[in-house]
């Protein structure tokens, strides 16, 4: 493993003058479950390591008149077992079921999961659905950002030298609205997405849908939101024939590429048959109450 | 710069200095020589370096032994008590559930945690618990019978 000095942060402030002093020399580490392995295989070469888990106020999951805020420090297994996301905000339960394994889940955070930035990060299409927001802590003080403004490339966010993620922000969930998760692998566990996709239906009074959002993995050089499709459904009973076609889009405006788990094809193959069928789940709960 | 961490490891105290870029999984193994949690991947997919951290089952190969400092750590080493196999372990070798051998301490202390949190699972809950711990032999049939009859025994006499 490469060599660097260790340095622990025992508040969000001493993290931030800590990441500020060393500016690129440095990297934060949370659980470690990506950053370990990339420094032992010298991907990551930091002088310093800061790590950040020792910030006791920053793994809370609770929900308030404005949402569900999560903790950077919030494990992806916390995450996967909160009755209170099981309850309200199940999706994201869903997609922490799918990542990696317990051992890695009672390790992996969720800042570091989204931080890590991958393309098929398992926990950014369902938050993009979700309509979820960033908050980020740095030396001039807190700056929140929309998740769909998070990400800027593979392995990349606009998080700047000295910040860090400290708070993912959830809207409450509308009445007759409720989230799907679906996830393409060859496993069925402890597997990378081939695409992951989160679709996040609100229903007006009626059987028509008043919202939706889509939010797809590893099929663009970030995870990204289907915007043309979700235009396309706005307003519209999510029935076959109309989901068809916004699959159809969204498999249009995504860019996968093809590596050593599927073609690019594939991956919009996919997105078509994943858009559809989770809108249409989605679109059922939610006309079941949530 | 080397750091002075204590680890509290089956109960015991140790304090060891170690450079920051040593994992966990091998300061337990080289300088602590509790050789039972084993070395397989080192990327933290096949889980044979499962070890309790906290009350939480973790890859040591994914952890840095210097931020584990202060913590309490149970390893294969730790489960049976005096003298006495855990009924998981008791389990494995009634059923056949081991071949070779490497990835069983992981297999006992996945099973061994799934059945604390879920006393009654079903074998899809077993399946899905011991996800992260490969069995290079496949022996996974064996394994998953083994650990459906202690949550069975575990019904019959609450006493593990």
């Amino acid at each position: 493993m490469v060599r660097f000095e260790y340095l622990e942060a025992g508040s969000v402030e001493e993290a931030v003058s800590l990441l500020d002093r060393y500016g690129g020399e440095a990297l934060a580490i949370a659980g470690g479950t990506d950053m370990v392995v990339q420094m032992r295989y010298r991907e990551l070469a930091p002088k310093y390591v800061v790590n950040l888990k020792a910030i006791k106020d920053l793994d809370y999951i609770t929900e308030d008149a404005s949402g569900l805020r999560m903790g950077a420090l919030a494990t992806i297994r916390s995450i996967e077992t909160s009755p209170l996301i099981k309850e309200r905000y199940g999706i994201l339960a869903q997609a922490a079921h799918h990542l990696g394994s317990v051992q890695v889940r009672n390790l992996a955070t969720i800042g570091g999961n989204l931080c890590h930035a991958a393309p098929s990060a398992e926990m950014a299409s369902p938050l993009l659905a979700l309509g979820a927001k960033a908050k980020i802590t740095g030396p001039k003080g807190d700056r929140t950002v929309p998740l769909d403004e998070f990400f800027t490339g593979p392995g990349q966010t606009v998080l700047k030298a000295g910040e860090i993620l400290t708070e993912l922000q959830v809207p409450p969930p509308p009445p007759k609205s409720a989230g799907v998760y679906l996830k393409h692998s060859i496993r069925k566990a402890m597997d990378i997405a081939f695409v992951g996709t989160g679709v996040v239906v609100e229903l007006d009074g009626g059987d028509k849908c008043r919202d939706i959002r889509i939010g797809l993995g590893a099929v663009a050089p970030t995870p990204m939101r289907a915007r043309r499709a979700e235009d396309h459904l706005r307003g519209k009973k999510l029935e076959e024939a109309i989901l068809r076609e916004a699959g159809e889009i969204a498999s249009q405006e995504c860019s996968p590429i093809s590596d050593i788990r599927c073609s690019a094809e594939h991956r919009r193959e996919i997105v078509k048959v994943f858009v559809r069928r989770a809108a249409l789940q989605a679109a059922e709960l939610a006309a079941g109450g949530r | 710069m080397k750091h002075l961490i204590k680890l509290t490891v089956n109960g015991e105290e140790y304090e060891v200095a170690i450079e920051p870029n040593r994992s966990l999984l091998d300061v337990l193994r080289d300088d602590l020589e509790l050789t039972g949690t084993k070395k397989g991947c080192e990327t933290g997919d096949c889980g044979a370096c499962t070890v309790v951290l906290d009350g939480k089952t973790v890859n040591a190969c994914l952890i840095l032994a210097v931020s584990a400092n202060g913590k309490s750590i149970l390893t294969i080493e730790g489960v049976a008590q005096g003298g006495k196999l855990h009924p998981v372990q008791e389990a494995f070798i009634e059923h056949g559930a081991i071949q070779c051998g490497y990835c069983t301490p992981g297999m006992i202390l996945s099973a061994k945690s799934l059945l604390e949190e879920n006393p009654r699972p079903t074998e899809w809950e077993v399946r899905e618990a011991i996800a992260g711990n490969l069995c290079r032999c496949t022996g996974y049939v064996k394994i998953v019978k083994a650990i459906l009859a202690v949550a069975e025994e575990m019904a019959k006499a609450p006493v593990a």
